[in-house]
């Protein structure tokens, strides 16, 4: 489509710039905050209102089943979302990490990806998990405490939720540059890498790292920046005095601000970038502009730091409801399609609930499994010290 | 003096070869990259320049840029990356410029390189190598010449060795590249150009084992890196003076192997442990701990640490007090004798 020198030239007037005066606080929220109503810089393809709009470089063409397919995965992940705060309060899990709102921004990037693609989440990434291949029996293991990480990252190209902010990025830089080493770059069958992190994670030392060393060793990288305006209780004005998505000229590389909200806007850019990287133009940072509905987790209380009218404003930019909106209003679906999605979303549901309340707890000798790939006679004695210790008490339980 | 009696059996004159320890290195890391085209070689100025110690000198030459890399500088995203290019199926060698350095990779080394495979209950190994010049010595400026071993000892998930004398070096590096954990490899760096005799041809000592260098009666000395030739220095000028040290080279620090310590002590009763590191929440410590757990009936004083001090390591000026010499070592052996 377009070619990286684009994105290093100088930017057009009137960007919000980094720039030696300081900018005032109004200039820093207008930048950061120039929602999905405007901002010519944002991608959209889907307004909140359920209209198809075109865009002069980033539109797709895409079949009424590939439409239905994408209104699908997003209820059903929302569907398990929700399943997943319920069985938390519910005391069936330790913790849930909510991605509602981020529907969109996480099914159009998942979905850009191809089987060879490998992806590198955060601890949100549920609905990339779901394009993946992998459902939300894999996911609870983690959150109810049974396991770290329950699904095998090689068989689903799907690296281990990372808890640590950012660290991901630069596993996922070194993975990309291994793809490049193999010769897998250089044309559309190419093999390309998406990672996966917040606004928050911008401000890591990791993030600048993972950018210089992306860039400098042309990685076929995409940085997919899910910026839901909040991490934890720290808005992005705390994060940066610059759109995100502006960073990625400071490194030589494209930037784009999609609206995270707008799955087909999000699809078609990231499906652009990923060929990018393919075809040895990578790497690209995508911002796609969104926002956390809920809690950043179980554990928080979003109340204390923002207000519910903000809340209000962006549900009507709800990512499922468009896409519902432009559906029924082109003939695409009817009430029976909805009705069959909803039913089919509960009964997985259902099932997941089934599965994680019977998930029995691991064996105590789990505790020392697979800290070493070879033996550890050290860690194997202490082991079995306490192996000892457990079956000493009645009936070997405690 | 010779180095310490590291001679392998069945040499022959035809296949030994002088080395010395930067030598043993690089023959190492050229013999595993010739073996397998997996192993990568990344770190900062380790490819034009062959390394600030020249360890990786040559080696760019001739496996070209994508297998030596020279690496922006930043050590987070040296190890981060080698993460990443581990989970591709590489196995890279890092090599970190300076023990002092490597604590802006300290979080990829705990929070990934150590618990990815735990994380993945074994599907994911991560058969890193990270090269770790240490120790002091050398008249350096502040950050050069630290002994950071115990914050990786203390951390699951890795293992941590220290080599002492070329030959070793060569034997060692090459164990840890095919090991499929994460290894931490401590290169004794003011050791780098004492020289050995290597005959390639001989079958090594394994790598996860200490090793009895010297036979004794009077007291043990466990010591590890660097200052495996000070102790020995030690062993042969308490000889003269009628004091026969037992001398064992740890040679891995996690999993510690202590069962030789353990079989000297219960011989000669007395345990001096010597370290370079800080002596407090050290390997010198746990092995304190371990041996009064395993030989307390046989101990007839409590086992001494002779270490570098609690301090951050000091000016130039001013280590030669602050590193364990031999002096130390037999003042330490006497207040053992007579406890």
């Amino acid at each position: 489509m377009s070619s990286p020198e684009r994105w290093t030239q100088p930017q057009p007037d009137g960007t919000v710039a980094a720039t030696a005066a300081k900018p005032s606080a109004e200039q820093v929220i207008a930048g950061l905050r120039a929602t999905s109503e405007g901002g010519s810089e944002l991608v959209q393809l889907l307004t909140p209102e359920g209209e198809r709009v075109s865009h002069p470089e980033f539109d797709i063409d895409l079949t009424a089943e590939e439409l239905r397919g994408l209104y699908r995965d997003m209820v059903l992940i929302r569907r398990i979302d929700r399943e997943g705060k319920a069985l938390q309060r519910q005391g069936q899990l330790g913790l849930w990490a909510p991605l509602l709102g981020q529907e969109a921004a996480q099914i159009g990037a998942g979905r850009a990806l191809r089987p060879t693609d490998m992806a590198f989440p955060g601890y949100r990434e549920h609905g990339v998990a779901w394009c993946r291949g992998i459902g939300p029996k894999e996911i609870l293991g983690m959150w109810r405490g049974i396991d770290h990480g329950s699904w095998d990252p090689m068989k689903y190209r799907f690296h281990p939720y990372t808890i640590v902010i950012c660290n991901q990025c630069l596993n996922a830089a070194g993975y990309a540059m291994g793809q490049r080493f193999d010769g897998k770059v250089g044309d559309s069958d190419g093999e390309a890498t998406m990672c996966f992190f917040g606004d928050g994670a911008t401000s890591q030392g990791d993030m600048h790292e993972a950018f210089v060393w992306a860039s400098v060793y042309d990685a076929p990288l995409v940085f997919f920046c899910q910026n839901n305006q909040w991490a934890i209780s720290e808005p992005t004005e705390r994060q940066s005095r610059l759109p995100f998505y502006q960073r990625a000229r400071g490194y030589g590389f494209p930037g784009i601000r999609v609206d995270g909200n707008d799955v087909i806007a999000t699809l078609a850019v990231s499906r652009w970038a990923l060929d990018e990287c393919r075809t040895g133009n990578g790497p690209v940072l995508i911002e796609a502009f969104t926002y956390r509905m809920d809690a950043h987790t179980t554990s928080d209380d979003a109340s204390r730091y923002r207000l519910s009218t903000e809340l209000e404003e962006w549900k009507l930019k709800d990512p499922i409801e468009r896409v519902r909106v432009h559906l029924a209003r082109t003939g695409m679906a009817d009430s029976d399609f909805f009705e069959s999605i909803q039913a089919e979303a509960d009964v997985m549901a259902a099932d997941m609930r089934d599965y994680c309340m019977n998930l029995p707890d691991p064996p105590a000798e789990r505790i020392f499994s697979n800290v070493y790939a070879e033996p550890n006679p050290v860690l194997d004695a202490q082991r079995d010290e306490y192996l000892s210790y457990v079956s000493g008490f009645a009936g070997g339980d405690h | 003096m010779a180095t310490p009696t590291i001679d392998r059996q069945s040499s022959t004159e035809s296949t030994t070869q002088t080395i010395s320890l930067v030598k043993g290195l690089n023959l190492a890391l050229r013999t595993c990259m010739e073996r397998d085209p997996k192993v990568l070689v990344m770190g900062e100025d380790v490819g034009k320049l062959g390394g600030v110690f020249r360890v990786t000198d040559g080696l760019q030459k001739d496996f070209g840029e994508q297998r030596v890399l020279d690496t922006p500088l930043a050590e987070a995203g040296i190890i981060g990356t080698a993460i990443g290019l581990a989970v591709r199926g590489y196995r890279p060698v890092c090599e970190i410029q300076f023990d002092g350095f490597i604590f802006p990779g300290f979080d990829q080394i705990v929070s990934q390189l150590a618990k990815l495979h735990y994380r993945t209950q074994g599907r994911v190994k991560l058969p890193i190598v990270v090269r770790v010049p240490f120790g002091g010595g050398i008249g350096a400026v502040e950050h050069h010449s630290e002994s950071p071993e115990s914050y990786f000892a203390h951390t699951a998930g890795l293992r941590v060795v220290a080599c002492s004398n070329p030959v070793d070096g060569y034997w060692m590096l090459q164990q840890a590249i095919e090991c499929d954990d994460p290894v931490l490899f401590f290169e004794p760096k003011r050791r780098y150009h004492e020289k050995a005799q290597l005959d390639p041809t001989a079958k090594p000592y394994p790598l996860f084992k200490s090793r009895v260098l010297r036979n004794g009666t009077t007291a043990t000395v466990a010591t590890y890196g660097p200052m495996v030739r000070t102790c020995m220095d030690a062993a042969i000028a308490g000889a003269e003076d009628g004091v026969d040290l037992e001398l064992i080279d740890l040679r891995t620090l996690s999993p510690l192997d202590l069962g030789p310590v353990y079989e000297s002590v219960r011989r000669t009763g007395r345990l001096i442990v010597v370290s370079e590191a800080p002596s407090e929440s050290s390997i010198a410590s746990e092995i304190a701990a371990r041996v009064q757990q395993e030989c307390f009936y046989s101990l007839e004083a409590p086992v001494l640490r002779v270490t570098g001090f609690d301090t951050p390591y000091p000016p130039a000026k001013l280590e030669e007090g602050y590193l364990p010499d031999l002096d130390r070592v037999l003042d330490a052996v006497d207040r053992s004798l007579a406890w």
